[in-house]
């Protein structure tokens, strides 16, 4: 595989640049679009004979923190999610920059601005930059590989770790990539300073002082970075400063031949002398991110004095949403190529529950018996495949707000005095941040049923294996659950009566319920029927 | 050479599998390959499309700019009109006519057929009735493939061993039923162009 071009979509190049790299362990929660980073160390071999470790994490808090273990004992490390994902492990990463990293540590947070996949399109970039933590922004699937070393060699130069963002274009985009040198991992080694990851406050003011002294070092090696590049025009008129992929946009526009001077940033903290040269030059800039306007709002200040500056703030380029070729076109002024018309009859394809889906039944039972006997807003549901009971013909439940929320929901909700108070949650999501809301809620004996969709899976993300598999009712009895009022029923057309009867007693019981509708993802099913099938 | 692919259809029927026979066609021809795909939540039952860039010089955007695609290769035919706007003025057209009904608002399919064959350049094929006589029922996407590869300047040798690459694994007879569709498709580009 050595300096071999290979066809890698952005997110296996940098599973690819992880392992030549030399990590020892990834560590990471499916989320779109991130998770193909870690199913591709999982399916590699190489990454088999190596040791690496690549099995899924709880939650991106635990995978953060588990990739912070392995800087402190030397090694290098990845921890991969998408871009929501980092709230839940925001604790853990900003954190981090206080203690610093021991072997080299990168987080790869996936954006999505328009939302394809998510519930919003915050951008990463601010994380880096409210933590202290120096970003990387690969503009294509080989700056995504390369990268990752350089990443690592960064890491370890300023004992930090190191945020690699990409957006959803570049992680499920493929293209050639050449691959190049493979590293051996490194050796196990404590750190120097014994104290440096013990954040008690008199050790963590010293850490915090040398995090904020590492500032000046970091500039510097933005500014001088190869990923940072002033590119000179002969036009004066605008200068562009272009982040991470609008600039093949840009390019795609000009074939090479942009007039205007060019600013291409690929590392943060931005290099401010490469602006600071460009603003100069030029009479007005035009600023292109992917994301938010992180760095336009930088240069405008509060103030927005002496304004030059053109970007999403000013309406040159739209507030939200993801960039492309012709609102990059539009912003620099040239004359927009219009195709034909989408014909008005044709109709939105939203996606939807597969046929044959255990969901299907499971939301005819509760549509049964609550929406038809207490009427609308009773149910809190979670972030999943079960999500699209939101829409027609079920229209289901009525909330998706973050990972968890729907119990902890459902118990505000409860406690506000609102009866009946109903969650929906699937079992790899109960397994990253829903059994914490259980235990308040059986602590409290809150008056709620709680549905735990269990289909053996975390399916929407592509049917990764889940921490909960063959769990949920051990940890239902663990946290406190009543065994009497723990009803496990398998989701079938056949069983509907016997289901809605069991929801209508629990709603009668006045305490925690937990209902666990219980059927594999078709699509798992589908891959157990023929793992049979060869055997046979 | 240049070609500028949108691939489009219905989550689940199979236009990944015709990217990566073209895809491996392009690389094994020594040229540039961008490939923006569809994950995560729209593959189930929603409207998927994959941008298929295909350049002897290096391409910079994963995605095709508005006006420019060269081809829209569409396995279900309300899908096909979806992507018009990026369609070139003197793009290709090829789709499938079989609708995959799926929603309760879907058009007349009166309206589709008019709507397709106004298309100053199109191949509007029944891919499902053709891979049945085949008699291979799954193969309709490799009936999208073979119609479309008239317009796509790659040799077509190249493609018929991209589905011997990715079909080996299951048999000499699924390769064989495959390239059979493939052929079919092509030919009737080839006669209906």
């Amino acid at each position: 595989m050595e300096n071999k071009k290979v066809l890698l979509l952005g997110d296996e190049a940098i599973a690819q640049g992880a392992i030549d790299a030399g990590i020892s362990g990834i560590y990471a929660y499916p989320g779109t679009p991130s998770t193909e980073i870690t199913l591709f160390v999982q399916n590699s071999k190489e990454a088999k004979e190596k040791n690496i470790h690549s099995m899924w994490s709880a939650n991106e808090k635990t995978a953060v923190e588990s990739a912070l273990g392995m800087s402190y004992a030397g090694k290098r490390s990845m921890a991969c999610m998408k871009h929501v994902g980092l709230n839940v492990a925001a604790d853990a990463f900003v954190n981090s920059a206080i203690t610093g990293a021991n072997g080299g540590m990168l987080v790869v947070s996936a954006d999505d601005p328009s939302m394809h996949s998510s519930q919003n399109e915050q951008d990463s970039r601010f994380f880096g930059k409210f933590a202290f933590i120096p970003i990387l922004e690969p503009g294509n699937q080989q700056e995504a590989y390369d990268m990752v070393n350089y990443g690592y060699e960064l890491s370890e130069k300023f004992s930090i770790p190191v945020l690699m963002r990409i957006t959803t274009r570049l992680a499920h985009s493929r293209s050639g990539v050449t691959t190049g040198e493979k590293k051996e991992q490194n050796e196990l080694k404590l750190p120097d300073n014994s104290k440096q990851f013990i954040l008690l406050p008199s050790i963590a003011r010293k850490q915090y002082k040398t995090l904020l002294e590492k500032q000046k070092d970091l500039l510097l090696e933005s500014e001088n970075s190869k990923y940072n590049q002033y590119i000179d025009g002969n036009n004066k008129e605008m200068g562009i400063i272009v982040c991470g992929l609008a600039y093949n946009y840009l390019m795609e526009n000009y074939q090479n031949d942009c007039p205007y001077p060019i600013v291409k940033i690929g590392q943060y903290p931005i290099p401010k002398a490469k602006i600071k040269k460009l603003t100069e030059e030029c009479k007005s800039i035009l600023v292109l991110e992917d994301g938010m306007p992180l760095l336009e709002e930088e240069l405008r200040g509060l103030l927005d004095k002496d304004v030059k500056v053109k970007g999403r703030i000013s309406g040159e380029v739209p507030r939200d949403g993801e960039l492309n070729p012709a609102i990059i076109r539009k912003a620099i002024g040239l004359e927009l190529i219009e195709g034909t018309k989408i014909p008005e009859f044709v109709a939105a394809r939203p996606p939807a529950l597969c046929v044959g889906c255990g969901h299907i039944d499971s939301y005819k039972a509760m549509n049964e018996a609550i929406k038809d006997a207490y009427g609308d807003g009773h149910v809190f549901a979670d972030i999943g495949c079960y999500t699209l009971g939101a829409l027609p013909p079920f229209n289901a439940i009525n909330t998706c707000v973050d990972m968890g929320a729907s119990i902890t929901m459902a118990k505000g909700a409860a406690d506000a005095g609102l009866f009946p108070a109903t969650a929906v949650i699937g079992d790899s999501t109960f397994i990253h941040s829903g059994m914490t809301g259980l235990l308040d809620a059986v602590i409290e004996k809150t008056n709620i049923v709680i549905f735990i969709f269990d289909n053996s899976t975390t399916a929407m993300t592509g049917q990764q294996d889940s921490h909960a598999f063959g769990r949920v009712k051990d940890i239902c009895l663990g946290l406190g659950v009543a065994e009497e009022h723990l009803r496990i029923i398998n989701p079938v057309p056949r069983m509907h009566k016997d289901f809605v009867k069991i929801i209508k007693e629990e709603i009668a019981y006045n305490g925690v319920s937990v209902i666990v509708p219980t059927r594999p993802c078709i699509h798992v099913f589908k891959k157990i029927r023929a793992k049979m099938g060869e055997k046979k | 050479m240049k070609s500028d692919i949108i691939l489009a259809g219905v989550g689940g029927q199979g236009i990944l599998s015709i990217a990566t026979i073209i895809g491996y066609a392009a690389v094994e021809s020594g040229l540039y390959l961008k490939q923006a795909e569809v994950h995560g939540m729209s593959q189930r039952g929603g409207d998927v499309q994959s941008n298929l860039r295909i350049s002897d010089k290096e391409i910079h955007s994963d995605l095709i700019p508005e006006g420019s695609a060269d081809l829209i290769l569409s396995v279900e035919p309300m899908e096909s009109l979806r992507y018009l706007p990026l369609l070139s003025k003197d793009g290709w057209l090829v789709t499938n006519s079989t609708p995959f009904i799926n929603i309760t608002n879907y058009p007349d399919q009166e309206k589709i057929d008019k709507a397709i064959n106004d298309l100053p350049n199109k191949i509007y094929l029944n891919a499902d009735q053709i891979a049945k006589d085949l008699f291979n029922a799954r193969g309709m996407n490799m009936v999208i493939a073979g119609a479309a590869s008239v317009f796509i300047d790659i040799p077509f040798a190249k493609m018929e061993e991209g589905i011997k690459v990715i079909f080996g694994k299951k048999g000499e007879s699924v390769v064989e039923k495959n390239l059979n569709c493939l052929r079919a498709g092509r030919e009737y580009s080839e006669k209906n162009r």
